[in-house]
């Protein structure tokens, strides 16, 4: 007893300066060293993009050397080089908007269709469409890849390597992330709230459009942000499926400056598709978030896990 | 209450698209790499039936991959490098995983929000970043002139086997640290308790209880990582660009962007294909197996 107390004392006590004397007397103590590998690694994995996007904003034409801020120059302050009036960079900007817009409306119909179809058949050939859907998520992307470069060239001959070709690459790999998550939103709100509105008379139609419809849309909004977000953010399907200079996306066009010598306007480039992204993820959950208010504990778990465990 | 044929129609459309634009491309791989190639413009002419499959290419490249072959050194430099990168994934990652799994307490929700913001900016971003603070006068190399480290930094960005590794390791340690993570949050605390109840130490608890538990979790985020970096050919290019570091990834991509060998390139595409799947089969026999030992 008398020990306890004499033990605690010193730690309620403890100044800051004392504090850091014994942390620093055993920093590999547990779990000091973890806390330290942990906010280290948040660190360098942060930091690095956070530098990157405040080089957007250098007022002079350097990516390493900081020579002062300018909020607007390399956005669309410079009438030559910012992302807005240098030809290329406002076509890159456009062309990744344009895909993720169209692969947002093709997939995420495509696949909350799919999600429920696979939910829910019983049927030969239910299985393998299950185990099919779930391919695309582990292929490694140079595969894809050089399987529908391949496909065009040879097979589909009537599709050019282009945007059209594009958009089929990008939603086929958005379908599996969109199923992934209108699956968990189904599995959530079983089936019991249908086969009340089927006992008071509803028919199927109804059923579909006035409880089913309504209760996925949480995850329906969810998906058409998360598939904009991957879509943008992709590289390797774009690239293998370009026309060229025409059809280079954002990620392609970082890709070629990286080699040569860049100007901030690539990194603003860069940052405002970081800006998108998050702002579309950010808009993804409040809406989540306010579509299943007053819905039980828990069941919000499902989108973070569709948004993280697919991949 | 819903007619029998609705469901299969609901999936059909998606299922269509899956086999038009994932099943099919794939088989047009398996077409160009035991097709011809034109004697005349050196194009590769695809067989599609299988009876008309020539060996010769997919012979040739696979010939390749045997000790003193065309692609043995860049096979072995790229399981290296994948190895490596690995490594130092599970050497930081599992800290990290382990801590906020366990120790994060109240900073556990903001980790988590940290450890997947990298997921949502994009790869090339992160790279990018990379670049510039690697570049001969970014921070990196200012921050060893500057402390004496090293008066002379090396030259990071051309040929550099250690920034191709720590590049690999930079782009996909988020993706090892969130299943791994996850993985650790479902060992049943309780079985801690019990270690800890019959005389365990923290130490003795932590290697008999949660690594024995977690090495499931563990091989699943390794392959998760592996699959994509064993495809990889940017990141190479974009942290190095020069032959020394290629891997198998960049090979592909030169037989189809820089030169005319496209059933060349299939063949090796194929050929990776395979290692992954035989890489996929073993973690998926190997989880199976640890599931039945639990359940038994």
């Amino acid at each position: 007893m008398t020990e306890a107390v004499v033990r605690s004392r010193p730690v309620t006590v403890r100044s800051p300066l004392r504090r850091f004397l014994d942390w620093a007397r055993n920093p590999w103590g547990r779990p000091r060293f973890l806390v330290l590998v942990t906010w280290l690694y948040v660190f360098v994995s942060i930091v690095p993009v956070l530098v990157a996007i405040q080089f957007s904003f250098n007022a002079g034409r350097s990516v390493t050397a900081w020579q002062g801020f300018s909020l607007t120059r390399w956005y669309w302050g410079d009438p030559v080089n910012s992302v807005w009036h240098d030809p290329t960079l406002q076509s890159t900007l456009f062309q990744s908007l344009k895909l993720a817009g169209l692969d947002m409306l093709i997939a995420t119909p495509l696949g909350v269709m799919l999600a429920i179809g696979l939910a829910r058949w019983r049927g030969p050939a239910s299985g393998p469409s299950n185990f099919l859907m779930l391919f695309p998520l582990v292929t490694p992307e140079i595969v894809s890849g050089v399987a529908l470069y391949l496909v065009i060239l040879y097979l589909f001959t009537f599709i050019e390597p282009g945007t059209i070709a594009q958009v089929l690459g990008h939603v086929t790999f958005s379908l599996s992330y969109v199923v992934v998550i209108v699956r968990g939103r189904l599995f959530s709100i079983g089936r019991q709230y249908e086969e009340a509105a089927a006992d008071l008379g509803a028919t199927p139609w109804e059923t579909l459009r006035l409880v089913l419809l309504p209760l996925l849309m949480p995850a329906i909004f969810s998906s058409l942000m998360i598939v904009f977000a991957i879509s943008i953010d992709d590289f390797v399907i774009s690239q293998w499926l370009s026309c060229g200079a025409g059809c280079d996306t954002i990620p392609i066009r970082i890709y070629g400056a990286t080699r040569a010598a860049p100007l901030p306007s690539v990194n603003a480039l860069a940052a405002l598709m970081v800006y998108f992204t998050l702002a579309a993820l950010g808009l993804a959950y409040l809406l989540f978030r306010f579509m299943t208010r007053g819905e039980r504990p828990g069941q919000g778990g499902h989108m973070v896990h569709g948004m993280g465990g697919g991949l | 209450m819903y007619p029998k044929w609705l469901w299969p129609v609901f999936a059909l459309p998606g299922v269509f698209w899956l086999i038009l634009l994932f099943l099919v491309p794939f088989y047009a791989v398996i077409g160009v790499a035991f097709g011809g190639v034109d004697p005349v413009f050196q194009t590769p002419v695809p067989a599609w039936n299988p009876l008309e499959w020539d060996f010769t290419s997919m012979s040739e490249t696979l010939a390749g991959f045997l000790p003193g072959g065309e692609y043995w050194s860049i096979f072995l430099r790229t399981t290296e490098y994948v190895a490596i990168a690995l490594t130092i994934c599970l050497l930081v990652g599992y800290p990290v995983a382990y801590y906020v799994s366990r120790h994060a307490g109240k900073s556990k929700s903001i980790l988590l929000a940290l450890l997947v913001l990298p997921f949502w900016v994009s790869y090339l971003m992160r790279m990018l970043a990379w670049v510039n603070l690697f570049s001969p006068t970014g921070f990196v190399n200012e921050f060893l002139i500057w402390t004496h480290i090293a008066p002379h930094p090396p030259d990071w960005l051309n040929g550099n086997p250690v920034s191709v590794i720590l590049g690999l390791v930079y782009g996909y340690i988020p993706y090892f640290i969130m299943p791994l993570l996850a993985a650790l949050d479902r060992i049943d605390k309780s079985l801690l308790e019990a270690a800890r109840d019959l005389g365990a130490s923290p130490s003795e608890a932590f290697f008999h209880v949660t690594l024995p538990l977690s090495k499931t979790g563990v091989l699943g985020a390794s392959v998760i990582i592996a699959l994509p970096m064993f495809g990889d050919y940017y990141t190479p290019n974009i942290v190095s660009g020069s032959p020394q570091t290629s891997m198998i990834g960049n090979q592909i991509d030169i037989f189809f962007h820089g030169g005319p060998q496209p059933s060349v390139g299939a063949a090796l595409t194929l050929v990776l294909s395979l290692f992954l799947a035989v890489l996929m089969a073993y973690y998926m026999i190997t989880i199976s197996r640890a599931q039945r030992e639990a359940q038994a």
